[in-house]
């Protein structure tokens, strides 16, 4: 079903960066060539890396097991084709950072032959929970890039009523078009995975929210949902970052999610479009994530288009399958131009949360010197959050991590619309990244001296309680000697009065002895 | 490959420092000409005086700073000052007054507070109101509008007028000018004579405001509408000093015509409509938040009208804006955008 009249309300700010999204929408999907080596990083997720269930030389088939998830925020990792495993040890990451991960590499065998699967003929008649657990089994994560495993989103119905189930389809990301494609390509497979993701959530409602620059995506979608009048097609406005699950929601529902909660906080549940499409293929095939398609773009990039990725893939190799480099790029990129990482190398891996690899040249990236802020509030009338970036930022930068929390630094989604229309090109998100790291560094300290200052008021409070123990006892002491010594008089008194005196024998008791509380 | 590279976002807008000013000066252009059709070639030789002059101090401020030079005399900041600056200045001022007060704008307006960014007031405000206080008889020695129409007056008498004080015909600067309209109205208010005789005893006064003025004000206004409509800046401190000055007007208009000149005699008389759309919304002394430009704008519009009905200048959108530059801080800090995610108000 296609609602043309669905009701949508605006939200704040935004802006529209051009598209750049020509070069590869009109392209069908292509299959990446096997390449020679797949590096299979154990932490593709957000929580704990799993751990690794082969060992060097095994003979695995594809989809088998590699790595079990380890705890209830993890994921497994299985294999994109059969091979035998080389190594399990350190590879650089798909991270600015370059930082080794550790990460099981597999030879391909060229037979790229199945594992047995499970599949499930009927999957709309499973218990809830055992889609939930397919979910978990089959290894999927969040695919529009933040990677948080799906199956615990799909527990969320146990701690919330949920009502709605949205699906981000928007891709507002300038030059990705993974989405787009796989909308146009696979829209029936996407729709059972709505339907079975809904009945996994145990709701009948589900909206797909796309942006209405991708006509194409949005016709072949309603057509595939005509028959379901559960789940709508919404076209939505285009304007960056429509794709923020909370803005997204807003704009569908005219709500607000509260500050530092979950949309589950107001009965909805947000899944990407490629992660709804493994989910389907996970539950019904029982086919575990193992590949991804992946946008190759950008100006340095010869033949730009998407390709059908194996996950551990090698960036260059996806870069050789598109013709190559034209140009040296000015930046490469995972992910889209506003969000995306800067990639260290192109030896690095594809993961499951790469929806994009950009090689940008110069032109595109438009980078200028820093000028001063001279206040012209830009960035204000962009932010989809209501934040004062300028105020946040003078802050940020001179070190004052709580001036910035006060003007909502937490409340930040880093989405880069300030920068990106700020005329005096200051990188205000990386000052914004700094402060949160910072300030949370800085509240994990507090709260260390608080617990050590808790502990020392503590030892304090004990230490006087023993010295006035002991001040109490050397009183009593005190007073019992005074006591004995006017008996003494008293006796002596007396014995001098009765004329026959006799010396008191007993020696007094070592008070002071007493047992002492152990410090 | 070097891919040593920022993080995100990217790419940009392409939006710039330069950009912005450059729009704000082509802006400006099509009321110089206008300007100078009605008043001869006073405003642009005290343009080239001025921006001359604002250009070199704002490059000795830099040396002195030990700041780079070419980012900052390439950003057209200082350009723009010296234009509105002379744009407020009368077109026969002797050469020094310009040079004086393009100087202390940049130099103390701007520079003395740290720069491009930095500067609390308008600097251009700055240096007008400082010589307004400091020569007034230089300053309130306006042109004639139909002088042009009696006398030939061209390019080199007006050079020898400014850089001479040669004046042509054997006539003083005193007979070349008047008072603004506003200066007249004020004045002859004061002499017991109704807005309604005053307007209509005296050339200076076109069909709803001074003649010429109202005709550079129309293309203040197109320049100001283009303005926003290229983003550089938004609608709201333009409309809230014009809606502010349209009410407050008309309700004493419509009270005592007598006494109170029509609100459109107020927004296209005097220094309003450049005072709107370019003054008060220089980015560095303005209000940030959108609610804030908003107060920031009513501020402006009233102070506008009392000073001008009640107080001791004829127009007052310089004192205006220098007042609500001062404020601009904290009327931030009551009118930050509601963050979202917090139902109640701020994070």
């Amino acid at each position: 079903m296609r609602s043309s009249a669905f009701k949508l309300f605006r939200i704040r700010g935004g802006v529209h960066p051009e598209g750049r999204k020509q070069d590869t929408c009109g392209q069908p999907i292509r299959e990446l060539p096997m390449p020679a080596l797949l590096r299979i990083p154990l932490q593709q997720h957000i929580g704990a890396p799993a751990q690794p269930e082969v060992r060097r030389g095994d003979r695995v088939l594809k989809g088998q097991l590699l790595a079990t998830s380890q705890g209830l925020i993890s994921a497994p990792v299985h294999a994109p084709t059969s091979g035998v495993i080389k190594s399990i040890g350190k590879f650089p990451a798909p991270h600015a950072s370059g930082l080794p991960v550790r990460t099981i590499t597999l030879e391909p065998d060229g037979e790229d032959r199945w594992i047995d699967l499970d599949p499930q003929a009927t999957p709309l008649h499973l218990e809830p929970d055992d889609i939930a657990e397919r979910v978990a089994a089959a290894g999927i994560v969040g695919m529009g890039g933040a990677t948080f495993p799906s199956a615990v989103k799909l527990g969320l119905r146990e701690r919330f009523e949920l009502h709605t189930l949205v699906i981000n389809a928007a891709e507002c990301e300038p030059y990705l078009t993974c989405d787009d494609r796989l909308m146009r390509e696979r829209a029936h497979e996407i729709i059972d995975g709505i339907r079975i993701t809904l009945h996994g959530l145990q709701v009948n409602k589900a909206l797909v929210a796309i942006e209405n620059n991708k006509p194409e995506a949005i016709a072949a979608m309603t057509e595939a949902a005509r028959a379901f009048d559960e789940i709508t097609i919404v076209a939505v406005p285009v304007r960056y970052p429509m794709g923020s699950e909370k803005h997204l929601v807003q704009t569908l529902t005219g709500k607000e999610t509260p500050a530092r909660s979950l949309t589950a906080d107001i009965g909805i549940v947000v899944h990407n479009v490629a992660t709804v499409r493994a989910i389907g293929e996970a539950v019904r095939f029982g086919r575990p994530l193992i590949s991804r398609v992946v946008t190759v773009g950008g100006g340095a990039v010869h033949e730009p288009g998407n390709l059908q990725v194996p996950i551990g893939a090698p960036v260059e190799a996806l870069i050789e399958a598109c013709g190559g480099l034209r140009e040296e790029p000015a930046k490469l990129l995972s992910g889209g131009p506003m969000m995306g990482q800067p990639l260290p190398e192109l030896r690095v891996p594809v993961v499951k949360g790469t929806s994009g690899i950009l090689a940008l040249t110069t032109a595109e990236v438009a980078s200028k010197p820093t000028m001063p802020c001279i206040r012209c509030a830009s960035c204000v009338d962009v932010c989809p959050c209501g934040l004062l970036p300028l105020e946040m930022a003078n802050r940020a930068r001179n070190a004052d991590l709580q001036g910035a929390a006060d003007f909502g630094l937490m409340d930040c989604v880093s989405c880069g619309s300030c920068s990106y229309v700020c005329p005096a090109h200051i990188p205000l998100v990386q000052y914004f990244n700094y402060a949160k790291g910072a300030l949370v560094e800085q509240q994990r300290a507090k709260h260390k001296q608080e617990e050590t200052k808790r502990l020392a008021a503590a030892r304090a409070e004990r230490m006087e309680r023993l010295a006035a123990a002991k001040r109490e006892a050397m009183a009593k002491r005190k007073a019992e000697m005074a006591a004995k010594k006017a008996r003494e008089a008293e006796a002596a008194q007396a014995a001098e009065a009765d004329d026959a005196a006799t010396e008191p024998t007993d020696a007094p008791v070592n008070k002071l002895a007493e047992p002492q509380v152990g410090t | 490959m070097n891919l040593i590279t920022p993080p995100a976002p990217h790419i940009h807008s392409g939006n710039r420092v330069s950009s912005m000013m450059t729009k704000v000066i082509l802006a400006l252009i099509p009321a110089i000409i206008a300007y100078t059709w009605f008043f001869g070639w006073g405003l642009v030789i005290n343009t080239a005086i001025a921006v001359t002059t604002a250009v070199a101090s704002e490059a000795l401020m830099l040396r002195l700073r030990r700041r780079r030079l070419a980012p900052f005399l390439g950003d057209g900041s200082a350009i723009l000052t010296g234009m509105l600056l002379a744009f407020s200045i009368p077109p026969l001022a002797p050469w020094w007054i310009t040079v004086l007060g393009a100087a202390f704008a940049l130099i103390v307006g701007k520079h003395l507070y740290g720069g491009l960014g930095y500067n609390p007031f308008n600097p251009a405000m700055v240096g007008y109101v400082m010589l307004l206080i400091s020569f007034p008889r230089e300053m309130t020695a306006w042109m004639h509008p139909y002088i042009l129409e009696q006398l030939e007056i061209g390019f080199t008498d007006t050079l020898g007028m400014i850089f001479l004080g040669h004046y042509p015909y054997d006539l003083s600067l005193d007979a070349l000018s008047s008072a603004t309209p506003l200066d007249l109205v004020k004045t002859e208010l004061g002499t017991n004579n109704t807005v309604s005789e005053i307007m209509a005893n005296n050339a200076l006064f076109g069909d709803f405001a001074g003649t010429g003025w109202e005709w550079v004000g129309n293309w203040l206004l197109l320049g100001g509408v283009l303005l926003i409509y290229q983003r550089v800046i938004t609608w709201h401190i333009p409309v809230a000093i014009l809606s502010t000055l349209f009410v407050i007007g008309s309700f004493f208009f419509l009270a005592d015509p007598d006494t109170y000149p029509s609100p459109l005699f107020h927004i296209f008389g005097g220094a309003t409509l450049i005072g709107a759309f370019f003054i008060a919304t220089d980015p560095v002394s303005a209000s940030t938040t959108p609610r804030g430009r908003i107060v920031y704008g009513i501020g402006i519009g009233v102070l506008i009208y009392v000073i001008r009905t009640w107080g001791g200048y004829p127009d007052a959108v310089a004192f205006a804006v220098l007042l609500m530059n001062m404020a601009a801080p904290t009327i931030d800090y009551y009118t930050q955008p509601r963050v979202y995610g917090h139902p109640g108000g701020k994070a």
